[in-house]
């Protein structure tokens, strides 16, 4: 019955050193566990996204062979690409799992929310999301959020306490020492975990490759409709994109990323299987969100400025 | 060598690339001696640096009028760092080369942030302490590695850089690391490597310099590839916290009853006999799932669930260690301190002390000393810590803590203080004497030897 899941080096490292996937793996466990053992009404962000679908196998490892002991929010922005929606839908049942959605549509309905003039819905996520956290009396909420996605989620810190308007103040956070993170927090307040802090695009891809891990279809390459706007290729579709000055062409792509269909973009690309991605990310030169995200772009501080106010 | 160290996430198989392992490490450097111009090189010569990353740093530059990209902009993310141009926080950065993973923590190098450079340390393999060849070993330099001996980082590397702007001089390099040498390896720093750079030009950081022929050693990078990571199991005492009790309670698995944890030190076998701290029940090892797997052997830092013989009472914040080997629970903790939050730590004062994954209430009895870093030397019963202050504390618990000492496990003899009125994390302990016995002198006292060290 032994089996001992692990690469070591060669030569400079003894035979009990963790490959760095081994090491990060067991680290997201960690807090995992950590959270389920501190908290009392946890929730994980899934927006059906390849970070949080990573989030969801963690967490189905570090409480195997019971269920997970949280529940699932999505945060539906009304744009999202069809195939994620039905990974979403499927892996809920799948796992028995109990999903929240707030949904951004609902706001502009009400008339709570306004449609920006860009058509953007990523930056109107924060309303509905800080609310449903509010309404559910989520005390801890699970974040996909990377440090190597952006120079202010660098400083964000794995436990990070956001008040009852959900704010992040960089300024103000507890620093974190060893393993032991502090996440005690007042009434109203809550706790955003960022299990994946530590990992990056890559190893996220190689993580998904190791466990063979299912994907929604968009982010391999395909055939699709798109049209440029602003140096990016976006889905045509009802949301609002082509205008009238803008082409819809056939080309060959996949995503990066997995957010709004109207703020994400796709590169060109032929890569079809998880290698070939893999190859594909190890040679790019442009990060994940540069590559593909139109609202870091919107000023230097703008990742900064958007978590200031309750996003993740 | 060379090669693998200049052609990083070149197309290798996934088996390749998973097979690389991890590197925490920390930079610490006062404000001009080119802490960001390192942290710069390391992450461009790795190609880390993509080109939106560059080319956004270069519009940012040129939008202050600079004539030259500012590499400190692909480290300052926040807006108070980029308009006062400091670094204000600890960042995490993260780059690869075919053989290693790396995380660094990029701490601020400012006298006031001692708390930033203990956060980056605590996590740290390896400490690279930066000088400026120019001016020396200065009283920032003991500092910092004073903190990485207190933090018992394994591996400390001396970074003296600037070496273009004394020609390249191999005298000024020796006198220089010498001095170190002798400084770091009285407070106990069991490894040191000095190593000659221009981070500006780019000598020995990623690539060997053509201007120091004199140096035989290993660039920074290399060193940092090569550097081993994991310690010897054989000496270290084997811990699991309880996280966390998994009991699925389902048709498929109506008995299971897993204690969850991460393995703080040492490894644990099935069939091992084992005592379960602070209650002191024994049982034995039936069983380890391997997140699942179940495996025979698991080590530090695998994150595991223990299968027991015995239905005991364990729960959260309960230690799991071998029988024999068990640490000493006590409700009187001596340790030293290093305060980080805003608002003083003061004799009398109610706190809480996290342990592993133990919480419990707590109170200072007493600051014996504060330690002045710049030259050790200790300032009897301050009464209170401020920011950034290092003390040593007694604490009395109101439960009894099965607390290693810090020189054995740094995973199992660290806490943290925390303020009950509002979770402020208030300092970061460490159990036990402050610096480790110099190797030496330790040697010389033999194994009677009831030696307090460098305590202060």
């Amino acid at each position: 019955m032994t089996t001992v899941a692990t690469v070591t080096d060669e030569g400079t490292d003894s035979p009990y050193a963790l490959s760095h996937l081994d090491a990060l793996e067991s680290e997201a466990v960690h807090i995992f566990r950590e959270v389920a053992g501190e908290f009392e009404n946890p929730v994980i962000l899934f927006s059906g996204g390849k970070d949080s679908i990573l989030m969801l196998h963690l967490a189905l490892k570090a409480f195997a062979p019971a269920a997970i002991p949280f529940s699932l929010l999505h945060v539906d922005t009304g744009h999202n690409f069809p195939e994620v929606l039905e990974y979403r839908d499927r892996v809920v049942a799948e796992h028995g799992l109990r999903l929240h959605v707030a949904s951004v549509q609902d706001y502009i309905d009400r008339g709570v929310l306004k449609e920006r003039p860009d058509g953007t819905r990523n930056p109107l996520q924060t309303v509905p999301l800080t609310e449903k956290i509010a309404q559910e009396r989520f005390d801890a909420v699970f974040g996909g959020g990377r440090r190597d996605e952006e120079k202010a989620r660098a400083k964000e810190r794995v436990f990070s306490l956001r008040d009852e308007f959900s704010q992040w103040d960089p300024r103000r956070q507890r620093p974190e020492l060893w393993q032991l993170y502090n996440g005690r927090h007042a009434p109203g307040e809550h706790v955003r975990v960022f299990p994946l802090s530590n990992w990056t695009e890559l190893d996220v891809w190689q993580y998904i490759a190791r466990e063979h891990i299912e994907l929604p279809g968009i982010y391999f390459a395909h055939e699709r409709e798109v049209f440029q706007r602003a140096g990016m290729w976006l889905t045509a579709g009802e949301w609002g994109g082509p205008k009238e000055s803008e082409t819809v062409e056939k080309r060959l792509v996949r995503y990066r990323t997995v957010g709004d269909m109207s703020c994400t973009g796709a590169v060109d690309s032929d890569a079809t299987t998880l290698d070939a991605v893999i190859t594909e990310i190890a040679a790019s030169r442009l990060t994940e969100r540069g590559a593909t995200r139109a609202d870091d772009k919107m000023s230097e501080a703008a990742m900064e400025d958007r978590k200031r106010e309750g996003y993740f | 060598m060379s090669n693998s160290t200049t052609e990083p996430v070149k197309p290798l198989s996934t088996e390749q690339l998973s097979a690389t392992t991890l590197l925490r490490f920390a930079t610490a450097g006062s404000v001009d001696d080119g802490k960001s111009t390192l942290v710069g090189r390391l992450l461009h010569d790795s190609k880390s640096v993509l080109t939106d990353q560059l080319e956004a740093v270069e519009r940012a530059s040129a939008s202050r009028g600079a004539d030259a990209p500012d590499l400190a902009l692909l480290t300052d993310g926040l807006r108070a760092e980029r308009e006062q141009g400091i670094t204000i926080d600890v960042a995490y950065r993260y780059f690869a080369t075919a053989r290693r993973r790396f995380i660094l923590a990029d701490t601020p190098g400012h006298v006031q942030y001692t708390r930033n450079m203990v956060t980056g340390a605590s996590t740290a393999d390896l400490a690279v302490v930066l000088v400026d060849a120019r001016n020396g070993v200065i009283e920032q330099t003991r500092r910092h590695a004073a903190v990485a001996a207190l933090l018992r980082v394994p591996h400390v590397v001396l970074a003296v850089n600037k070496m273009d702007l004394v020609a390249y001089e191999e005298t000024v390099f020796a006198k220089i690391a010498e001095e170190f040498t002798a400084y770091a390896g009285e407070l106990g720093v069991p490894e040191i490597t000095a190593i000659p750079i221009s981070a500006l030009a780019g000598d020995n950081v990623v690539e060997p310099s053509s201007n120091m022929d004199w140096y035989g050693g290993p660039t920074v990078l290399e060193h940092l590839e090569t550097v081993p990571v994991s310690h010897d199991l054989a000496t270290c005492h084997a811990r699991l916290p309880v996280q966390y009790v998994i009991r699925p309670q389902t048709a498929e698995h109506p008995d299971y009853r897993g204690y969850a944890g991460q393995i703080a030190a040492g490894a644990f076998r099935v069939g091992e006999s084992v005592t379960v701290l602070p209650s002191g029940r024994t049982s034995k090892v039936t069983g380890i799932d391997l997140l699942g797997q179940p495996v025979d052997v698991a080590w530090t830092p695998q994150s595991v669930t223990l299968l027991l013989e015995d239905d005991i009472d364990i729960s959260r914040g309960d230690l799991i260690v071998p029988s024999g080997d068990a640490p000493a629970t006590t409700q009187d903790v001596e340790a030293t301190v290093c305060h980080v939050a805003d608002a003083a730590l003061s004799v009398g004062q109610r706190v809480l002390l996290k342990h592993t994954t133990r919480t419990v209430k707590a109170i200072v009895k007493e600051i014996p000393s504060r330690l002045t870093l710049d030259d050790l030397s200790q300032h009897p019963e301050p009464g209170r810590l401020v920011a950034n202050d290092i003390g040593r504390v007694k604490i009395r618990t109101a439960e009894p803590l099965a607390l290693d000492s810090y020189a054995d496990s740094r995973r199992t003899g660290s806490f943290l203080l925390i303020d009950p009125s509002d979770g402020t994390t208030l300092a970061a302990g460490m159990a036990g004497d402050a610096f480790a016995t110099p190797a030496d002198e330790a040697a010389q006292a033999g194994a009677a030897a009831d030696e307090e060290g460098w305590d202060f």
